[in-house]
């Protein structure tokens, strides 16, 4: 053993983005849990205040603070580590590793690099050095040239041979790159794409080939294995996280998988990585060619997925093996006898799908290729490919109740499989049922057609089901073959309940089965599970401690994120602590709620009706069902679940109906004689006409029962009524449309609170920075409230203790408000944990979801919290991803975007405020600004204009905008339109990098082409964009007032010390 | 067309599942379980499964099909019977020539599919590997007890080479490459070293015969039932000339050098066996290696038995048991893993070198 460090600083990921989600939370855990067995003193840097790694009782010191330089750098200076880990906090930390490396800050302050050394890191990042490095050990990656002639790209490509990949520079979002068939092709789209890049690539063309990972573990003396590996359904084109994943690989011969296992070994131990790893691989089943397509030497989603199809807590292990561990001196934790130095062994398979929200990014395409546009992921385990798929397909969300029972409609589905979209998949099962062949499929998307047979067998045998009748052995392999009660029910004209009282009339009921990594050699007793109809014997029997039953948070999604972990996680660390039992129930495998030593039984499974009954029936001793630390899908869950006769813990379904219900709420507030805006339940686009006209434009519509306020819209006009009633009517068959008025610029604020037999026992206010009309979600929220009036908040609280009381609530609920002219109204009730459940927690020292559990079990003892009276303010921010999505627009609005949040904590706002703002990956580089906004919001910015202006910033803007300030004495640099063909345009500018920040507020009745453009113009080039008249006047206020340089950060333990002295 | 079927274990316990209609023989064997999740071709036809129901714990197998003879460990198919969670019907590789359902037939092997072969291979691990039938006939009652010893010898003339056979006429030194169930993937890895080979059936003497290294090979049953092959072998430890023992032939040096070996539980039967190579020479200053070992064996060395200038080289992560031994002064050595892999792992194909290396 080599000499421990004593203290090790961590570097977590940031916000959820697009590439970048949960995986961390659980990679940044197992580390940090890995460290502190060893007494060693960590220190975490992650402004993701969602995140289960920054809680108070995971690192000694944990800093929400931007992860950029400057900050990184004055924290290393002020902690003095003397260890760093960068291989746990994604791209994200990696890079800032290599940067802070770079400049000598490690060399500076003595911090040693542990695990996987910097040079190693460089050559895996850097594509020469990591060709050169392969080349050396004759290991194969795609022939490649960087062209700067079209005469030199003519001849990379005859080198090559035709057809090529053509990749034209990455800044520009994949914009040019493509398949190029031949030389005529080839010069046209090379001459096009010089008008933009200077250097082209020029590569071998690998579309088609099988794309297969491998997830390697080696420590410091050169001891290597293979965890796991993974096959992606779809083939090379696609990238792997918008693949379809499958783990083990299922069409490799012997041979195929460990010649590939062995050159993996092989690079990894040449490039000297010590503790994870993952590689990438091309393979030509027809030639056996293989090609290298990528290493990353930390851990990524396909390790965290790895884990979780495995059991083997790759994290936690590349920890030690960091440390100087050796990998056959740790034990495999999942047996706790047998070694960590082993490949585990599966006896059940996995299926990964990821989960898109195209809908939710306007004008977004629905294309999937080679970048990644899903927000999350599912995993199902099974003992076949069918039954894994079809609970994959149910886990996702999306309103399938199975591969053949899904809402989508296709026109011609052969579309969809050449050109793939985000629901391919069901294209191809569409195929099928229309009567394609296997080959056609194959021929259009090159997917194995050991997969396209399988999804043609369940398509068959849905036909078969449809005619026969419901005897036991039909319904055993209806099961087996993945078809859920519902979808069988939908086959045979019967409801779900019906199906499944002949199912288990008939004794087919799924068995439980154990993830034990050794596919039951060794004894395990490991709580690490999931059901099968491809068995007889459970490995399991029920816990009889009756356990609480929690539903986890199921797949990231737009609106429902690493925040519902959080409070899962939260759940079972207090029921743990009040000597409970509690079994985790998830399917989402980027979380930390799936770790298994996070309950005392994880259920690796669907959150669906069914499977959770199945669940609980089999745990038939259990003490509830804890459907409110989820979010909305577990939430959905209480009414049926309540029907079905399952104890509930906390408050009863029938309240979480009255809140969820518009019209049983609205009667309710109506009787409380509590404020809300006018609505309209209505059927009919008539009605919907009537109700704007008698209210006035602008009008709100939405489905009930929403998520992120799905197809939520305001409409400014009857024109844009009509479109978008067909819209959310589409999304939500079972639930009327309504229809609500909207009021222009009120302030939002919002309760979070819990709640014990109808008494509020904790509230947190917080208010939004931007007016009402950006989605919570999407909006800077500011805890305490810094600008509302005492009334407000008196106001807001009595409204609160009303509805608690009238709903009887017990634990968790979130209110929220709009106020203006000293009114102040209900938007909406949710009875559960929300999203901003761990942000209120963190900045008030309070734990919501600890307080909520023992309110929940009858065990709260009233004591008075302080959240208001704070010495700091928290501030949270959205963190989006629109440069990950090509065409998408960039203005928030009721529909939520954001694909996470970050948090900071300050001395005051504007200190909080721009801490959080630089901690979504943003910063102003210069002092250079285009101004553009609309007529409305003008007004709002002259103070900040000017103040910014006298400091000597250069503020270029467009006509309108000009002339406003030049009125007020402002004088500014004027630039010409986009379309403009003299040099000086805003478009020029941007191009040019002459701009370090791009403020454009667009109107809210006039969106014009132009702006849109701008913005899209901004995010390509990666400037920071602002788009909200309230957070850009802030935003412009830090920027003239805050010296950054000068600027201390402070820790969460900092805080928490000063208020508990104060 | 698939009818029901019973796999009747010799404790009494019954496992159902369905087999092919037209299967209505009789089948017995020794029960193993194997956990790969890759290579059903290479095992299936490994002759140390002669005389063994092997149960796949992978569920899915049969994806990629049957690939050409090249990749067999052997002519034709060895296992007694297979039991399988779901033999797969629409295989897909562009290398395979037919179905592994096919096959099997072809070569008249009982099968069995649709078992629940996790909760099978449980009760393998706890009441150990035992004898077992595959049955259309659920009451069927066979003292299997009874039944003759299937393993070691028995088996031993249907798995092997009648007379001598030479590869790599055109070297000079040769090797003897004793046979007592030979997978073909040794002979391959043999054959690209320098050496003529001369492959001879298990009970062949070669002791007169001028020979530079002897490989002694895997193969099924119990090694004690080698007899012949054991007395010849004390003979070759008596000269200097280098040995190499796999698997079976690893117990069989051991026997030949006078410990004992028993037999396991329930067998080491897989691709992730972890072995740590022991540090045999105290002055070197080699770090602990590791490696992901291939195996497939029922009998083990035992330990207190080695004779003092033996020493244990290889020992298994997960249960400490022997995984290889060589002798303190003189060129044998020799490994209970597959170094020669196929199916599993290839991290110790290296010790052809060593073996080459010696000679």
């Amino acid at each position: 053993m080599s000499r421990n460090p004593k203290k090790v600083l961590i570097l977590g990921s940031g916000g959820l983005r697009i590439g970048q989600a949960g995986e961390f939370d659980y990679s940044g855990s197992q580390a940090i849990k890995a460290l502190k067995e060893e007494g060693i003193f960590t220190v975490l840097i992650n402004p993701n205040i969602a995140t289960v790694q920054t809680d108070a009782d995971m690192a000694d010191r944990v800093y929400f603070q931007p992860l950029n330089i400057t900050t990184v750098t004055k924290i290393i200076e002020r902690e003095k580590p003397d260890g760093i880990l960068l291989s746990f906090g994604g791209q994200t930390a990696l890079n800032l590793g290599l940067e802070l490396n770079k400049i000598g800050i490690f060399k500076k302050f003595g911090v040693r690099v542990l695990g996987t050394p910097v040079e190693t890191i460089k050559i895996t990042e850097d594509r020469d050095l990591f060709k050169k490095a392969l080349t050396k050990i004759n290991i194969l990656s795609p022939k490649s040239f960087a062209v700067y002639t079209v005469e030199e790209a003519l001849r990379a490509a005859s080198a090559i041979g035709y057809p090529v990949m053509m990749r034209a520079g990455y800044s520009l979002g994949g914009l040019g790159s493509g398949k190029i068939e031949n030389k005529k092709q080839l010069k046209e789209k090379v001459h096009e794409a010089f008008q933009a890049v200077s250097q082209i690539l020029i590569e071998e063309y690998l579309g088609g080939w099988k794309e297969i990972e491998y997830e390697v573990v080696r420590d410091k003396d050169n001891n290597t294995i293979t965890v796991c590996n993974m096959e992606n359904m779809d083939p090379m084109g696609i990238h792997t996280g918008e693949s379809i994943v499958v783990a083990p690989s299922q069409t490799l011969t012997n041979e195929e998988y460990h010649s590939l296992r062995a050159v993996s070994i092989k690079i990894i131990q040449h490039l000297g990585v010590i503790g994870e790893c993952n590689v990438q691989f091309a393979l030509n089943s027809v030639t056996g060619e293989y090609r290298v397509i990528e290493v990353n030497a930390r851990l990524s989603r396909s390790s965290a997925l790895a884990s979780k199809v495995t059991g083997y807590p790759l994290a936690f292990i590349a920890t030690k093996l960091a440390l100087g561990y050796k990998l056959h001196e740790l034990k495999n934790s999942v047996t706790g006898t047998t070694s960590a130095f082993f490949e585990p062994a599966l006896d059940y398979l996995a299926v990964k799908i990821p989960r898109w929200d195209l809908t939710k990014f306007k004008s977004s395409e629905h294309t999937i290729g080679s970048e990644m546009k899903s927000v999350g992921e599912v995993m199902a385990l099974g003992r076949s490919f069918p039954e894994a798929l079809q609970k994959a397909v149910r886990m996702l969300n999306v309103g399938c109740h199975g591969l053949t029972h899904h809402p989508f409609i296709f026109n011609n589905p052969l579309v969809e499989i050449g050109r793939a979209t985000d629901r391919r998949l069901f294209a191809i099962y569409e195929v099928f049922r229309r009567g394609g062949t296997v080959e056609k499929v194959h021929k259009l998307s090159k997917i194995d057609p050991w997969f396209l047979w399988h999804i043609k067998h369940i398509q068959e045998f849905e036909t078969r089901l449809r005619k026969t009748t419901l005897v036991k052995e039909q319904m055993l392999e209806a099961k087996k073959f993945g078809f859920s009660d519902k979808t069988i029910g939908h086959l045979k004209n019967l409801s779900e309940n019906v199906v499944r009282r002949r199912r288990i009339a008939l004794g087919v009921v799924p068995i439980v089965k154990q993830i034990d990594t050794l596919a039951g050699e060794f004894d395990a007793e490991t709580n690490y599970l999931y059901t099968t109809y491809h068995g007889v014997k459970h490995d399991v029997e029920p816990l009889v401690k009756t356990p609480v039953i929690i539903l986890g948070s199921g797949p990231y999604c737009i609106g429902s994120s690493v925040e519902f972990d959080w409070c899962a996680v939260n759940t079972t660390k207090t029921l743990r602590q009040c000597g409970k039992q509690m079994i985790m129930i998830n399917s989402n495998p980027e979380t930390v709620s799936t770790d298994f030593d996070c309950s005392d039984r994880l259920y690796f499974e669907e959150l669906t009706l069914e499977r959770i009954r199945d669940i609980a029936d089999f745990e038939a001793l259990n003490d509830g069902i804890m459907v409110s630390v989820g979010g909305q899908i577990a939430n959905n869950m209480a009414l049926p679940l309540a029907k079905a006769g399952y104890r509930l813990l906390g408050t009863s379904a029938d309240a979480i109906d009255r809140a969820e219900n518009r019209q049983k709420f609205s009667s309710m507030l109506h009787t409380l004689g509590v404020d809300q805006p006018e609505w309209e339940k209505v059927t009919n686009l008539a009605g919907a006409k009537r109700f704007a006209q008698k209210v006035g434009y602008p009008v709100l519509i939405r489905p009930s029962y929403i998520l992120s306020g799905g197809a939520m819209n305001v409409v400014t006009n009857e024109r844009d009524l009509q479109r978008y009633l067909g819209e959310a009517a589409r999304l939500s068959p079972d639930h009327p449309v309504v229809i609500s008025r909207f009021i222009m610029n009120a302030k939002e604020l919002e309760i979070d609170g819990v709640a014990d037999r109808g008494n509020i026992v904790i509230y947190a206010i917080s208010e939004h920075i931007e007016n009402a009309g950006v989605h919570s979600g999407d909006a800077t929220i500011v805890l305490p409230p810094q600008r509302l009036y005492l009334e407000t908040i008196r106001r807001a609280k009595n409204i609160a203790r009303q509805i608690a009381s009238a709903l009887a609530i017990t634990g968790s609920f979130n209110i929220q408000f709009i106020a203006k002219d000293n009114e102040i109204k209900v938007i909406e009730c949710n009875l559960r944990a929300s999203r901003s459940f761990p942000f209120v927690s963190k900045v008030t020292n309070h734990n919501f979801i600890e307080i909520a559990t023992q309110a929940v079990l009858g065990i709260h003892q009233p004591v008075r919290y302080n959240t208001i009276d704070l010495d700091h303010v928290g501030v949270k921010s959205p963190q989006f991803s629109y440069n990950r999505l090509k065409g998408a627009d960039s203005v928030a609005g009721v529909e939520m975007a954001s694909t996470g949040e970050v948090a900071c904590l300050g001395d005051n706002l504007l200190e909080a405020f721009y801490l959080s703002w630089l901690a979504t990956e943003q910063s102003v580089k210069g002092k250079r600004l285009f101004l553009s906004i609309a007529d409305d919001h003008k007004h709002k910015f002259i103070d900040e204009v000017r103040a910014l202006h006298d400091r000597g910033w250069r503020i270029y803007t467009t006509k309108g905008t000009y002339a406003y300030f030049n009125e007020q004495g402002i004088l500014l640099k004027r630039l010409h339109c986009i379309d403009n063909l003299k040099d000086l345009t805003v478009e020029n500018m941007i191009k040019a990098g002459k701009i370090d920040l791009v403020v454009n507020i667009p109107s809210p009745h006039n969106n014009n082409d132009d702006a849109r453009k701008i913005r899209r113009l901004a995010i390509d080039h990666h400037i920071p964009l602002v788009t909200n008249a309230e957070t850009g006047t802030l935003l412009l206020r830090c920027l003239a007032e805050i010296d950054i340089k000068g600027f201390q950060p402070k820790s969460l333990q900092d805080f928490i010390q000063r208020a508990m002295l104060s | 067309m698939l009818s029901s079927g019973y796999l009747i274990l010799s404790d009494g316990s019954v496992f159902s599942g369905q087999v092919p209609y037209q299967q209505n023989n009789l089948l017995k064997g020794e029960v193993v379980f194997n956990t790969g999740m890759t290579g059903y071709v290479e095992s299936l036809t490994d002759p140390s499964y002669a005389g063994q129901i092997l149960v796949f714990t992978y569920p899915l197998i049969g994806n990629y099909g049957v690939l050409s003879e090249q990749t067999w460990e052997s002519d034709k198919i060895h296992v007694a019977g297979v039991v399988m969670s779901e033999l797969c019907q629409s295989w897909s590789h562009p290398k395979s020539i037919k179905s592994l359902a096919d096959w099997l037939a072809e070569q008249n092997i009982p099968f069995m599919t649709g078992v629940d072969t996790r909760a099978l291979t449980k009760h393998l691990r706890v009441q150990g590997t035992m004898r077992g039938m595959i049955t259309q006939q659920r009451e069927l009652r066979v003292d299997l007890a009874q039944s003759k010893k299937i393993l070691g010898a028995s088996f031993i003339p249907k798995v092997l080479i009648q007379k001598p056979l030479i590869y790599n006429k055109q070297y000079e030194k040769s090797i003897i490459l004793v046979d007592c169930g030979l997978k073909l993937s040794i002979l391959r890895s043999l054959m690209k070293l320098p050496y003529r080979i001369k492959r001879v059936p298990h009970d062949y003497n070669y002791s007169k015969e001028p020979y530079d290294g002897v490989v002694i090979s895997n193969g099924p049953g119990d090694p004690m039932d080698y007899k012949a092959t054991i007395r010849v072998l004390r003979v070759a430890l008596r000269k200097n000339k280098p040995i190499f023992g796999i698997c079976l032939g690893s117990q069989i040096m051991a026997l030949a050098a006078g410990a004992q070996t028993y037999k396991l539980l329930f067998g080491h039967r897989g691709h992730n066996q972890p072995c740590k190579l022991e540090i045999s020479n105290p002055k070197s200053r080699v770090s602990d290696k590791c490696f992901i070992t291939s195996q497939n064996h029922g009998y083990a060395i035992n330990e207190a038995t080695l004779p003092k200038d033996w020493r244990v080289t290889f020992r298994n992560l997960n249960d400490n048991s022997i995984e290889g031994i060589e002798h303190k002064t003189k060129p044998f050595f020799s490994v209970q893993f597959h170094p020669e892999a196929c199916p599993g792992p290839t991290d110790t194909i290296w010790l052809f070198k060593k073996f080459h290396k010696l000679l």
